[in-house]
């Protein structure tokens, strides 16, 4: 289930006697090769994780803390092939982990636990982000930094009752991280435009 | 309303015009003429007219304090994930999109959950989000009067071996006079709310 790509191994070393046009042309296809080479170690990461894995995890992320704050959210886009339940979470960082899904309700914001788990609709992305569902880390254990990477074990029930365990690496944004997701290539160009 | 007041006649029509630009004036009905709040202009209501609460080096701040400054006012607690960094980074962003006249709006987290925002907390959470910004907080009977006093509902809920709290989501909007004026939905976005605070600042 791990993905993680060590760009190292990709590295390309440069010919014994580079002539400067191969030299320039190396260079100018380098980030791109690389790039290539990660899209496709990570493609295979996910394919080798859906061999047994129905459910994949993009784009999570955790809202970053200040010292003392107890508490944070977990978002992320949820996809689960075959249908099933989000029912549990836990973290190391986190005495506490619940589903919660936040709803406002005439200017008042609630904000509850799924104690039934949080259903994922076959094959259908469920988006966890800020003013829907949310993973909620609670009874912190300490401060969570932007650029800091927390795991979080996430538990998806199948339809067909079994289990399935996620390992996810969530990056941490700062506590000033706008809601929306920030994938650029999600964003339509006048969003973006604005966007500073 | 217009069509009722429309005699016929030059004069009529003339009348009928100053009728709707002093209508415009007045009630702020026509967007072009006179561009209205996109907040809700609460001006003159009876409540929410001041607050004494204490800040994080335990001074006591009422509204007065801020005289000469828009005050932007929201209700939250720090273990909010969502809806309350949402309101202070839509503050943050007003606050770049005021440009220099930033230094002319204060805006005010005040806590409906004193019992674990602490002081501490209360210096730090705000200022993650603009190192102007200010965590006021009561004890728990203050607290629960200023919300009433703003209209503002807050209820404990347990959840897990914790709690978390349902919250008013609406941020109040005072003039450099220390009138309170503007409720803003939480929907409103940070543009219109810049254009705003720049109308009360006046």
């Amino acid at each position: 289930m791990r993905t993680t790509v060590s760009p190292a191994i990709h590295e390309h070393s440069p010919p014994a006697v580079p002539d400067p046009t191969q030299q320039e042309r190396e260079r100018a296809m380098k980030p791109t090769l690389r790039r290539i080479t990660f899209a496709a170690a990570l493609v295979a990461g996910l394919a080798a994780a859906g061999a047994q894995a129905q459910t994949t995890v993009k784009e999570p992320w955790v809202r970053g803390t200040v010292a003392q704050q107890k508490a944070t959210g977990m978002f992320a886009q949820i996809t689960s092939a075959s249908g099933g339940k989000l029912v549990s979470a836990s973290s190391a960082v986190a005495g506490v982990v619940e589903i919660h899904e936040m709803k406002m309700d005439g200017g008042v914001m609630k904000m509850r636990a799924m104690p039934a788990g949080l259903e994922l609709p076959a094959g259908k992305t469920v988006e966890l982000k800020p003013g829907g569902y949310h993973v909620m880390l609670l009874d912190l254990k300490q401060q969570l930094k932007e650029g800091e990477t927390v795991a979080l074990t996430l538990v998806v029930q199948g339809k067909d009752g079994k289990s399935e365990t996620i390992e996810v690496k969530a990056p941490v944004r700062p506590l000033a991280a706008p809601g929306m997701s920030t994938m650029p290539a999600a964003m339509p160009a006048s969003a973006a435009a604005h966007k500073h | 309303m217009a069509q009722r007041l429309l005699p016929s006649g030059r004069r009529g029509a003339l009348w009928a015009l100053s009728a709707l630009s002093l209508a415009a004036l007045t009630q702020g009905c026509s967007r072009r003429a006179a561009p209205a709040f996109t907040a809700l202009d609460i001006t003159g209501v009876d409540y929410g007219r001041d607050f004494r609460l204490l800040d994080a080096e335990g001074r006591t701040r009422t509204i007065a304090d801020y005289r000469g400054k828009v005050v932007l006012v929201f209700f939250g607690f720090t273990q909010c994930p969502d809806v309350c960094p949402t309101a202070l980074v839509r503050a943050a962003e007003v606050m770049r999109l005021l440009g220099p006249q930033a230094e002319r709006l204060q805006v005010i987290f005040v806590t409906i959950d004193p019992e674990r925002d602490t002081a501490a907390l209360l210096r730090e959470y705000p200022r993650a989000f603009h190192p102007s910004f200010v965590g006021l907080y009561g004890d728990a009977a203050t607290t629960e009067a200023t919300a009433r006093d703003f209209k503002v509902f807050y209820n404990k809920v347990p959840t897990g071996g914790s709690y978390t709290m349902d919250h008013s989501t609406v941020s109040y909007a005072f003039d450099p006079a220390g009138k309170l004026r503007l409720a803003v939905k939480h929907s409103q976005d940070a543009k219109s709310l810049a254009d705003d605070v720049r109308r009360l600042m006046g």
